[in-house]
């Protein structure tokens, strides 16, 4: 199908999920790792504003630029990496097809 | 002793109209939350954002929705312990919920409404080694006497609007040496917050560290220093008497984990027929609950409140029965 794309999500454990990823449904990251019952809070609902989605890009593509919001989030998460994105600002979307990342720790 | 006929624990919106619709059937309501405002996450995350998805308005800032409800909620006088956690639940021979905050503050009631949300809002703790150790000891969440810092050493962390303003505050003749350790080099509070903190810095009254984060703790009893790893020059060891991690608030289950209730996946499990739970007597209303078909949207929860509290004035007056008046007919005639 076209609007499919494939993206792998490392979970905590390090074990790899591969994933087919509506890019049709307006859904971000942070709700496909919660619809494929990935353990990601997502407890603001998706306004960059608890940062429960922290997760690292893992491979090379190239991803819309932050925004304060979400940058300003990433100030009050812990494990910060410079690949570290907010799977909630990461809109599906077909350049992102065979995207990895991997889950960050979560803190206490 | 505070004494309600409905406790309703979290006074988020969905705690607070049911205070309404219990008000409609003479019932009388108590809430209690974790945060110093009444709202939950609609005026400690999201006051500003818009919401659309409120029956009849087409769009609400979260802030104002909570405004409208606490004057909704108004003529039915709820009353409010705010700021404290409630704690431990227990029962009086009268069939009564004692429920105590951290604060110690009793409350008695015959029905409980959990409308906890998404938890607490408990400090983010930053994952340091050892942390725990030193909690009360030299390393606090919160600010909740500046004068306790008077003439210390401090370190405070985060880039955010609490973490600049207590930096401002403690390096105003309280303590006697204030750090601020961030980890970029911008910060994202007001602008002059940002600019007094540069210029407290400039004089030497405050001791900016960039680029950094906070990666151990030390001392024997209390805290007596610290470790802060820097992105280029590396881990740099600090002496302090206190550390102040201020990274924002994240909600936790809490307490009510050990109340005895059917909790899966930190909700708890309830009957969709009035949302009692499985201890008679306590119901779980908005996002804190669970069943088949949970959506967790506010105007689901106004639904589980309305619905919980015709099951609340059975318990309470099982000899009464209950006829729905529509306030168009009756008006809203409170207490």
């Amino acid at each position: 199908m076209d609007d499919l794309i494939k993206v792998t999500v490392i979970d905590r454990d390090g074990e790899a999920h591969l994933l087919d990823a509506p890019t049709d449904m307006g859904m971000n990251m942070m709700e496909l790792c919660k619809s494929a019952e990935l353990p990601v809070e997502g407890t603001c609902g998706g306004m960059a504003m608890c940062a429960s989605c922290h997760m690292y890009i893992e491979s090379e593509h190239d991803l819309p630029e932050m925004s304060g919001d979400e940058e300003d989030m990433l100030d009050e998460a812990f494990f910060v990496e410079d690949n570290s994105r907010l799977g909630c600002q990461i809109h599906l979307a077909q350049a992102l097809d065979g995207l990895t990342v991997r889950l960050a720790p979560v803190g206490q | 002793m505070i004494q309600t006929d409905i406790l309703i624990i979290g006074a988020g919106p969905v705690g607070l109209f049911t205070v309404f619709e219990a008000g409609l059937l003479k019932l009388r309501c108590h809430l209690i939350d974790a945060l110093p405002q009444a709202g939950g996450q609609l005026t400690e995350i999201y006051p500003k954002k818009p919401i659309y998805d409120i029956p009849a308005f087409p769009s609400v800032l979260a802030g104002d929705l909570i405004d409208h409800l606490m004057e909704q909620a108004a003529p039915f006088k709820p009353g409010f312990t705010l700021g404290e956690r409630a704690e431990r639940i227990e029962k009086d021979d009268e069939d009564q919920f004692i429920v105590t905050t951290n604060r110690g503050t009793a409350h008695r009631a015959p029905v409980i409404a959990i409308a906890g949300g998404l938890g607490c809002f408990e400090p983010r703790k930053p994952p340091v080694p050892g942390l725990e150790n030193f909690e009360d000891k030299g390393v606090e969440y919160i600010i909740k006497e500046p004068n306790f810092y008077k003439d210390k050493r401090v370190v405070i962390s985060g880039g955010g609007d609490s973490a600049l303003d207590w930096t401002i505050f403690l390096a105003d003749g309280v303590a006697s040496e204030v750090t601020l350790i961030h980890r970029r080099k911008e910060f994202r509070g007001h602008l002059d917050s940002v600019q007094k903190v540069m210029d407290l810095a400039a004089a030497g009254k405050v001791r900016l560290v960039t680029d950094s984060e906070v990666v151990e703790v030390h001392g024997e009893e209390h805290l007596s220093g610290l470790s802060y790893k820097h992105k280029t020059e590396g881990l740099v060891r600090l002496e302090t008497d206190h550390w102040v991690p201020l990274f924002g608030l994240s909600p936790k289950l809490g307490p009510i984990a050990d109340w005895n209730l059917n909790i899966t996946k930190n909700a708890i499990e309830v009957d969709t027929f009035d949302y009692s739970t499985n201890v008679p007597g306590i119901y779980a209303i908005g996002d804190i609950n669970t069943y088949p078909g949970k959506l967790k949207l506010i105007l689901c929860g106004f639904h589980e409140g309305t619905l919980m509290v015709q099951s609340a004035f059975k318990r309470i007056y099982p000899e009464k029965n209950l006829v729905l008046k529509y306030t168009t007919v009756n008006g809203v005639n409170g207490f």
